[in-house]
């Protein structure tokens, strides 16, 4: 568990692997995408990696996540192999094909996924995290949502609760300005997200989601406070996708330049050029975690290819649990009529 | 087996509810009870009049009014690793919780390749008959039972009323509970077991010219029918459904092919109702043994109105039933 910053060399190299695994494989998974390799939506994190890489977590918390989740699945743990296949849809992905890239799931890793219904996953994660306290776990909710899903009565009704029954949950909003085109000015009366929950009552700030530094350090002290306290903590990350908003998007609603203007302090650059200058990277450091990572995304797809497809016949499968162990009935005990 | 006579006990609907609510707390430590003025108040109904005082606010525990995120947070317990029984005050503002309830309890099994369940029981009163119009009347277990992946429980009798809850809990998946207003005050029998598995429909009524098919707050009038019927020498079988999904089929059918004719009586409205469909399963498995055409007595197309006379002229009433069995039996004599 981080509970302290750590800033040596090691631990921000990690961190910026961490940002490249994702941001490389999402730009293989759109190119599989042009291939029709996946299909379905496709949402890319490109951009806003800073958030989603986690390191302040325990392996025990609970995550939620919602369609635009490749990141979070990667950084928790799941295999790139597994998500990639899931992608596929085969069975040997993550969620068994039968999600695809907006429902990975996994059990073990306490990724409670992978949710498309835009404020859907913000009670399950409160409610995760009444469980966690009522069965006197250490671990907390982790509930990562984006500001669209401030507009929605659940995200209130969920604030409320939380803040009211006093859960270990910390909120994590991805403010990237825009819900599909519909900018935060034009969908929200007051655009301070942070300020909103604040009003809540729970410590709530707004932070520099390009900077994972910065993230890191909030989010460390998020957890702390979550811990100790199991009381809830927002966290609004400011931050920004530079793809379209899902692979049907002809970004209509927003100027290149103020891509462009973004894309200069992007989370994956911002960290290599400061190790860069502070001499904590050199070109060779960095083509070799690229090349590392590189070879990963192979070894993903060469997996996700020998998937197989799920046999017709199991098409209804996994929509009921197994059949449970009858209990005794009053026909059983020969009293009904 | 050892055949043992069941002693019963005399009770009304809503205490036989709460004698299971009881029993769930104190057979599993994970279950709790929530909802709007559940604790307190004691139930919009009266159901957990009392509970709050014997368990405490931990184990009952009064919610705000956001069924979406109250109901989700019990879903979202029971992914957790809790057991919760979450009370929605009736059927009406279900709908506001009908996100998490389709989106989530229902789906999260089946998306992740069968690694999560949802063992969250939700509880609702349903159904019309106290004049409290077209808002708060309405039966829409229809609505819940075309969905994959949940199960829905109609009790329609006061040993189902105790025992479906409890067997409810049970489940590894999400199970709702329709109970219907109009049964809470009746006192009925209640055993010392079960019925049935809660999954399996149950003949109230052996019978051989009609099969009457029903459940819920409309049983106890398809009874009141089939004695009616019974002095005018039609003898009818009553199926009570007691599940709604997954649906008995086995159970239907066999009764229909033994009376060769069927009857469903269903509190929804007519158009794209539960009758609908046990009408399309009798006309696909069991077609060739029908002497007539399936009947269907339902709700009239309109809100449930407030004054008394039109809000009865719109459910299915026990005078229509025996019409409508009087004729079928008559129609191929
Ligand atoms: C309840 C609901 N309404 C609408 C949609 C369609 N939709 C999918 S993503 C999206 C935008 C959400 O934006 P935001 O919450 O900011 O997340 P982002 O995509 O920016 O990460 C919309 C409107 C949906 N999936 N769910
Ligand atoms: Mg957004």
């Amino acid at each position: 568990m981080n509970d302290k910053l750590h800033l040596d060399k090691a631990h921000l190299l990690e961190q910026l692997k961490q940002m490249l695994r994702i941001r490389l494989f999402e730009e293989k998974c759109a190119e599989l995408y042009a291939q029709e390799k996946i299909r379905g939506f496709l949402h890319l994190y490109i951009g806003e990696e800073a958030v989603g890489v986690m390191a302040a977590l325990s392996p025990e918390d609970n995550i939620v996540a919602t369609y635009r989740e490749h990141g979070h699945a990667l950084a928790r743990g799941l295999s790139m192999q597994s998500v990639m296949a899931e992608m596929y849809g085969r069975t040997n992905g993550c969620s068994k094909g039968r999600g695809g890239s907006m429902h990975l799931f996994d059990k073990k890793q306490h990724f409670y996924g992978g949710n498309a219904i835009v404020g859907g996953g913000l009670p399950l994660a409160t409610g995760l995290a009444m469980a966690n306290k009522q069965l006197k776990k250490s671990a907390i909710a982790v509930c990562f949502f984006g500001e669209g899903a401030v507009a929605e009565g659940e995200f209130h009704e969920v604030m409320n609760l939380a803040v009211l029954w006093q859960l270990p949950i910390l909120f994590i909003c991805e403010n990237n300005g825009y819900a599909m085109g519909t900018a935060l000015a034009l969908s929200e009366s007051e655009t301070n997200i942070a300020k909103k929950a604040h009003s809540y009552g729970m410590p709530a700030w707004q932070v520099d989601g390009m900077n994972v530094v910065n993230v890191e350090a909030a989010t460390t002290k998020a957890v702390q406070y979550v811990r100790s306290h199991q009381q809830p903590y927002f966290l609004e990350c400011q931050t920004y996708r530079f793809r379209g908003h899902s692979s049907f998007d002809g970004q209509l609603y927003r100027d290149k330049a103020e891509i462009e203007q973004w894309k200069k302090h992007g989370p994956v650059k911002q960290l290599k050029h400061w190790l860069i200058q502070n001499h904590q990277l050199s070109d060779n450091d960095f083509n070799r975690i690229e090349s590392q990572i590189k070879q990963e995304i192979i070894e993903a797809i060469n997996f996700a290819e020998q998937g197989q497809w799920e046999p017709v016949e199991d098409l209804c499968k996994d929509v009921y649990s197994p059949a449970t162990p009858k209990i005794n009935t009053k026909a059983e005990q020969g009293g009904l009529a | 087996m050892k055949v043992q006579t069941n002693s019963s006990e005399k009770m009304t609907y809503r205490e036989a509810l709460r004698a299971g609510i009881e029993q769930c707390l104190n057979d599993d430590e994970r279950t709790f009870l929530m909802g709007e003025d559940v604790g307190r108040y004691g139930g919009c109904y009266g159901v957990s009049k009392g509970l709050f005082e014997h368990y405490g606010a931990e184990r009952i525990i009064d919610t705000p009014l956001c069924e979406s995120g109250f109901v989700g947070v019990g879903i979202g317990a029971a992914l957790g690793g809790m057991r919760p029984i979450v009370e929605v005050m009736t059927v009406n503002f279900s709908l506001l919780a009908m996100d998490q309830i389709v989106n989530s309890a229902a789906t999260l099994r089946h998306m992740s390749g069968g690694q999560l369940n949802v063992p969250v029981v939700i509880r609702m009163a349903c159904g019309a008959g106290l004049q409290l119009a077209a808002q708060h009347s309405h039966s829409w277990e229809n609505l819940y039972a075309h969905i994959p992946g949940l199960k829905v429980l109609s009790p329609a009798t006061h040993n189902d009323a105790r025992y479906m809850l409890s067997q409810a809990i049970q489940d590894p998946d999400p199970v709702l509970i329709f109970e219907h207003v109009m049964l809470l005050n009746n006192q009925g029998e209640v055993f010392n077991a079960p019925d049935a598995d809660m999954e399996k429909a149950v003949v109230r009524k052996q019978g051989t010219d009609i099969t009457l098919i029903t459940y819920g707050g409309s049983l106890p009038k398809v009874l009141m029918a089939a004695c009616a019927l019974e002095a005018l020498n039609i003898n009818v079988e009553v199926v009570d459904l007691r599940c709604l999904r997954p649906l008995d089929n086995h159970t239907i059918l066999a009764s229909v092919k033994k009376t060769h004719r069927a009857i469903i009586i269903d509190e929804g409205w007519k158009t794209g109702s539960l009758a609908g469909e046990i009408s399309a399963i009798i006309m696909e498995q069991a077609f060739w043994y029908l002497d007539a055409p399936v009947q269907r007595v339902c709700t009239q197309e309109v809100p449930i109105p407030y004054p008394s006379h039109l809000e009865q002229a719109a459910l299915p009433q026990v005078e229509q039933i025996i019409r409508c069995a009087t004729i079928l039996f008559a129609g191929e004599q």
